[in-house]
């Protein structure tokens, strides 16, 4: 099932915004091929009627009241950002 | 005087309560302790100046009465908990720098149960590994060596430093986490107890993420009492852990009775692996006779999707790693890379493709490819319908048994590059423990020999949701039949 080249590599690499260079796509590939090769395994196991997994405990998630519990605390927030500025996370310019 | 730090926990605490030892005394061995043992790699911060505050506080608190079940005992804490004010990157240089603001739960329930805190532990970043040869700050190195060789092995993984701290005298106990089997595996290569309670047991407030459905703190000591005790300590509701259940905590040391007359243990088919080594085959065998000898019934049992849980695991947990990794960007907190160009996409490429190594990286893309569309059903939606048939197969066994008992890892622990360059020969390392995290169940991993090159090699123990007790119990009973007494020897003093 699983194929993955050179193109697709760098297509996965772009959707999880990590920098790739040229070099590393094919051993990348050769790696993800082998571990994908290896889970197609469970094509051979029979899921008809069978629900997906959503929590492996029974229990129900919990009610709370809608109330703040918790805040006012912008400067714990911002104190391991590598550069704040005036009370905020600064990033690059993102519109012209 | 004895060497203080050969001390159990159990003894110590109750040598601390007859005025018999002090905290202070009993830190300050195991401070000079933790700076024999540098070269091992366990410790990445040390903190002695907290601990020798926490050990004065302790002493006094002894004094007016107070004592709690962790009152200054000195134990690690895995790079993975949040500490207030104290370097926590779950070892990995996209969290450069980071000092939390915040306490994990863990930690805060050891802090208020009286314990003293050593430093933080090496592990694979973000647990990502099995032989703790993925951290950022280099391998640990396992205080196990073969007979009559000065070659060293890895600790196993995740928790490669805890179990390293713990197995060399560096710590009474440590934190450690398990997503895979990242506590069991690692205690069975170092001769150490590791436990790892029902998901939901402990909070996960404060513990760095890496698979939110499988992720579980849980400890690592040197004998199962003493697991029980700070087991005990780091359980518990918390309201802050939307996953975190709301169900009373036993008192875990009152199971260690010994008695497990009329117990039903399961031996499960599907855990005799082709090709597994005869030495770690007869350990099973052992392990079957001494819970034959205590009086319990052996009921073979089958886990019929056993094969599936390793390639199972693999889908599930990169893609919980993808998602939940994706908040390292270089904005919030940690490393940051501007990188060429100028936009913010230029910084998080060049953060994000600095920041991680090259396993968390392999395990985002994995991840990245199995929940991108048109692959969702194909891979995901498919693993999670197996993971429920592997659950299952727990369900219909604990119908008729009461505990399980397998080995903990296919072998004894290797040598450093040994699998490192192979993903596929490494994932192979957590056979036996991957199918019970799926499953969110309780087990431990307890010494019960030497391979025949003098390395340890550990049982696993699986229990019921919620029965830990069960759990400990045949710990127990397996611990005094081995009766494992061997200690690696201090070549790092």
């Amino acid at each position: 099932m699983s194929n993955i080249d050179k193109a697709t590599v760098a297509k996965i690499a772009r959707l999880a915004r990590i920098k790739t260079e040229e070099d590393k796509l094919e051993p990348l590939a050769g790696e993800l091929n082998n571990i994908l090769g290896w889970v197609e395994q469970l094509s051979e196991v029979n899921t008809d009627n069978i629900e997906p997994m959503a929590s492996v405990v029974d229990a129900k998630l919990r009610w709370r009241t809608d109330e703040v519990t918790d805040g006012a605390k912008a400067n714990s927030v911002l104190k391991n950002a590598p550069k704040p500025e005036y009370g905020f996370f600064a990033v690059p310019k993102v519109i012209e | 005087m004895t060497d203080l730090t050969k001390l159990k926990i159990a003894e110590a605490r109750d040598m601390l309560a007859k005025g018999e030892l002090t905290s202070r005394e009993l830190t300050e061995a195991h401070i000079g302790a933790v700076d024999a043992m540098k070269s091992l790699n366990a410790y990445i911060v040390t903190t002695p100046d907290i601990a020798l505050a926490q050990a004065d506080a302790a002493d006094a608190q002894i004094k007016a009465g107070n004592q709690k079940a962790m009152t200054g005992i000195p134990i690690g804490i895995k790079d993975l908990f949040a500490t207030k004010g104290i370097h926590t990157q779950a070892c990995s240089k996209i969290l450069d720098g980071f000092k939390p603001e915040y306490e994990s739960t863990v930690t805060q329930n050891l802090w208020d149960d009286g314990a003293v805190m050593l430093g933080k532990l090496n592990m694979d970043e973000f647990a990502m590994g099995s032989s703790n040869e993925t951290s950022f700050y280099g391998p640990v190195k396992n205080p196990w060596r073969a007979t009559g060789s000065n070659s060293d092995f890895v600790p196993g993984g995740s928790s490669g430093g805890s179990v390293a701290s713990v197995a060399g005298f560096a710590a009474m106990g440590a934190t450690a986490s398990d997503t895979g089997g990242s506590i069991r595996q690692p205690a069975a290569f170092t001769g150490t107890f590791g436990i790892k309670p029902t998901y939901g047991r402990c909070s996960r407030y404060g513990m760095v993420a890496f698979a939110s459905s499988l992720d579980q703190a849980g400890t690592i000591t040197r004998d199962v009492r003493d697991g029980a005790i700070m087991l005990e300590s780091i359980s518990g509701f918390d309201p802050k852990d939307s996953t975190s259940v709301d169900i009373a905590v036993p008192n875990f040391e009152a199971a260690l009775t010994g008695d497990i007359r009329g117990m039903k243990i399961g031996i499960p088919r599907e855990y005799r692996l082709d090709g597994m080594p005869a030495e770690i085959e007869e350990l099973w065998q052992k392990g079957i006779a001494w819970m034959k000898d205590a009086g319990a019934e052996i009921v073979d049992i089958s886990l019929p999707h056993t094969k599936y849980a390793l390639p199972t695991y693999y889908i599930v947990a990169p893609a919980e790693a993808s998602s939940n990794l994706a908040r390292y960007d270089g904005v919030k907190y940690g490393h940051r890379n501007i990188g060429d160009g100028g936009g913010l996409d230029d910084m998080y490429y060049a953060t994000r493709g600095e920041g991680f190594g090259d396993e968390v990286k392999r395990r985002i893309m994995i991840g990245t490819y199995v929940l991108s569309a048109g692959y969702y059903d194909a891979y995901y939606l498919k693993a999670q319908k197996v993971r429920q048939l592997i659950a299952d197969d727990f369900k219909q066994a604990f119908g008729q048994v009461d505990a399980i008992l397998t080995p903990t890892a296919p072998s004894a622990a290797f040598a450093f590059g040994e699998k490192s360059d192979d993903p596929l020969a490494m994932y192979l390392n957590d056979v036996f423990t991957v199918p019970a995290s799926l499953a969110g169940l309780p087990g431990s991993s307890v010494p019960a020999g030497l391979s025949a090159d003098g390395l340890p090699l550990g049982l696993q123990v699986l229990g019921k949701a919620w029965d830990e007790e069960t759990v400990l119990k045949v710990s127990g009973v397996i611990e005094q039949a081995a009766a494992f007494t061997a200690q690696p020897q201090e070549w790092w003093r």
